[in-house]
């Protein structure tokens, strides 16, 4: 291999800001190929994948809907992922926030209940997703067990609780047999911004959190120790910084998030608790921090390109009946070309002439 | 004499349940023992199952649709291998990454054969030893990917331990700085130890559509790739105790479906849940008894030569 890497010591900014749109055109380039091989044609393809959602007002609302889970929980994510911990759980947590927030929203049904009730069951949301993503954080602060895979294992096991309440104890009883819960009341939804489309104030809050996300994680002692705790450990420790904190919050934070968004979700578009309340949120978020380079900012930028996935996959399923793992392929590719071209970054490529490298 | 053969048949499901785990693990915790934390299992072993039943199914032949689905499973990895070994990319991102495109190619795959069968892989019988009572056709009447696994377990075992590529292959995992200075070419080993995992989960997936379950269900994978990975970490990275972990999961994924089936009064999503929630319980207890310590000194450390 004539080939060798270099380390750079200065990262290029135009790097940085370059290296994910390198990602997006390869992913198109490797989409063009897909379709091809599909027996569509590429320029169609790509027409009501990726333009078509953008022309008209109600799919533009549509695409702010699917950001705003991606936003949120991306953010927290990258508190997580700054200070190397690895909490691929996200979607349990989201799962998990929106079944604590709609225990109100199902406790005071039908009830004389006041406007707190909504301010409240994001409160509960957040508690519920933060209680559940300190599982994995305990465990691994307390016994040593990797946080990847019990944080992952969590995902089934809230699933399954959840599809057990909407099928059992909060089964609507007037449902039919249908396995969710009733719809909830006004006060315990999530008021939308315009009559007209679906887009609701979800968007302001995780507009919020970006904004003061930013602030914590660039201005701040606390963002500052994340950091350092994820590039440099020994330093952080010679540096006073208690490690086991650093854990405990990165996975509050960025479960809390996951399960506020949770709650958003159920408590907004879907207006009751379902088995299914998540097209895989929690996992498409982890690309949307990689892709905006675990800076609140940049997720913002990348959770709606990847919102416009999920948009384009579902006009795709309609208008040319593509399999909707169209979209899991798009964003899969996604996050490999965004891993890859950070190497162009992090690294300098050099011609090695005559020397056999292993 | 009816509850001999029901015996029998739970056991015999059990070891068809294990068999799946046992396959996926024996690779990834080659991979692991070069240094290369793969947590691609999921995907890998979800586009062997889904190429696997494609071929299987086109072409009528069972040792072909194999064949394919461990040739996916290899390709896979060479994607991973290619991120995280030859460009340094996180092997914790790279892993997800695949995970996500494997299930999404699979998906793609097997639109086109969603409520299709397959006759499954025929159990070969070992004269005389699979007419014992009991025992005899759970030991000795199963297909060919029960065999297959145990000779794998036996071929990794004494090839980590007995040969001198186990020998390197060790020393990659556990010093790479060391490894290159002796003039091992670190990156092929790495590489070739995730193809070799690669090919395992594309065999765990077939084994999955072609034996276990024959049909093609997108996500039929169902997280077995992840508990794999979760075996590697309670074996301590060493293979014979996968054979424990791998049977000892067979063994809780299937009694839950019979008590699911006897109908206790317990929750059925309760008794889904337990696989998972005993990955955790057993991640947990290795690492608290500090078993964890088997690990490879450089697993997860990517390897960038400066000489």
């Amino acid at each position: 291999m004539p080939l060798k890497l270099e380390r750079q010591e200065n990262v290029p900014l135009a790097g940085l800001i370059a290296a994910p749109f390198v990602a997006l055109a390869v992913t198109l380039v490797v989409g063009a190929v897909m379709f091809l091989a599909m027996g569509q044609d590429p320029v169609e393809a790509f027409r009501i994948y990726f333009i078509d959602p953008l022309g008209d007002a109600y799919t533009l609302q549509e695409l702010v809907v699917k950001a705003c889970p991606l936003l949120l929980i991306g953010v927290g994510l990258a508190f997580c992922y700054r200070a190397n911990r690895w909490n691929i759980g996200a979607e349990g947590q989201y799962v998990v926030g929106a079944v604590f927030g709609s225990w109100l929203a199902l406790a005071t049904h039908g009830t004389e209940a006041g406007p707190w009730v909504l301010p409240a069951m994001l409160v509960l949301g957040a508690l519920g997703g933060a209680a559940y993503g300190l599982i994995p954080a305990f465990l691994r602060v307390r016994f040593g067990a990797s946080e990847i895979l019990t944080s992952l294992m969590l995902v089934y096991v809230a699933q399954l609780g959840l599809d057990y309440l909407v099928r059992g104890p909060w089964r609507d009883p007037a449902g039919f047999n249908f396995p969710q819960s009733v719809t909830f009341d006004a006060v315990a939804t999530v008021p939308l911004l315009f009559e007209e489309g679906r887009m609701h104030a979800g968007i302001v809050i995780a507009l919020v959190v970006v904004v003061a996300a930013t602030f914590v994680l660039g201005r701040t002692l606390v963002g500052f120790s994340i950091e350092l705790g994820g590039s440099a450990p020994r330093a952080a420790a010679f540096a006073g910084f208690d490690e086991r904190r650093v854990t405990y919050g990165v996975f509050a934070v960025s479960g809390a998030l996951a399960g506020l968004a949770g709650i958003i979700e159920v408590a907004g578009p879907i207006g009751n608790l379902q088995p299914s309340i998540s097209p895989g949120y929690g996992f498409t978020a982890i690309i949307a921090a990689m892709l905006g380079r675990l800076h609140p900012v940049g997720i913002l930028v990348s959770s709606f390109i990847l919102a416009l996935t999920y948009i384009g996959g579902e006009a795709a399923q309609i208008s040319l009946r593509m399999p909707f793992d169209v979209t899991r392929v798009f964003q899969g590719t996604l996050l490999i070309a965004i891993l890859a071209a950070d190497v162009l970054v992090r690294y300098r490529i050099r011609r090695v002439e005559g020397v056999r490298h292993a | 004499m009816l509850d001999t053969v029901m015996i029998g048949a739970v056991l015999a499901s059990v070891v068809a349940a294990a068999t799946t785990l046992l396959i996926a693990s024996l690779g990834e915790l080659v991979a692991e023992r070069a240094g290369t934390l793969n947590l691609g299992v999921e995907g890998m072993m979800i586009i062997g199952a889904a190429v696997g039943y494609a071929t299987a199914y086109s072409s009528g032949s069972l040792l072909l649709g194999t064949l394919a689905a461990v040739l996916a499973g290899m390709a896979l990895s060479l994607v991973f291998a290619t991120l995280t070994i030859w460009l340094a990319a996180n092997q914790v991102a790279s892993g997800l990454a695949t995970t996500i495109l494997g299930l999404g190619l699979a998906g793609l795959i097997g639109a086109s054969f969603v409520g299709t069968r397959l006759d499954a892989a025929p159990a070969l019988d070992i004269p005389g030893l699979s007419d014992l009572p009991i025992l005899g056709k759970v030991a000795f009447g199963q297909d060919a990917f029960v065999y297959a696994s145990v000779a794998l377990l036996a071929l990794v075992t004494w090839g980590l331990a007995r040969t001198r590529i186990g020998l390197i292959l060790r020393a990659v995992g556990e010093s790479h700085a060391a490894a290159h200075a002796l003039g091992h070419p670190v990156r092929k080993i790495r590489t070739l130890a995730v193809m070799f995992g690669g090919a395992c989960a594309g065999l765990a997936g077939a084994h999955l559509s072609l034996a276990y379950t024959p049909f093609w269900a997108s996500d039929m994978t169902a997280g077995r790739g992840w508990i794999a990975l979760a075996l590697v970490v309670f074996s301590a990275w060493k293979p014979l105790w996968l054979l424990a972990g791998a049977y000892l999961f067979g063994a809780v994924s299937i009694l839950q479906l019979h008590v699911q089936g006897f109908g206790l009064g317990i929750p059925s999503q309760l008794l889904s849940s337990l696989p998972y929630l005993a990955t955790v319980a057993a991640l947990v207890l290795i690492s608290a008894m500090k078993r964890g310590q088997g690990a490879p000194a450089s697993l997860g450390v990517p390897f960038v030569p400066d000489r």
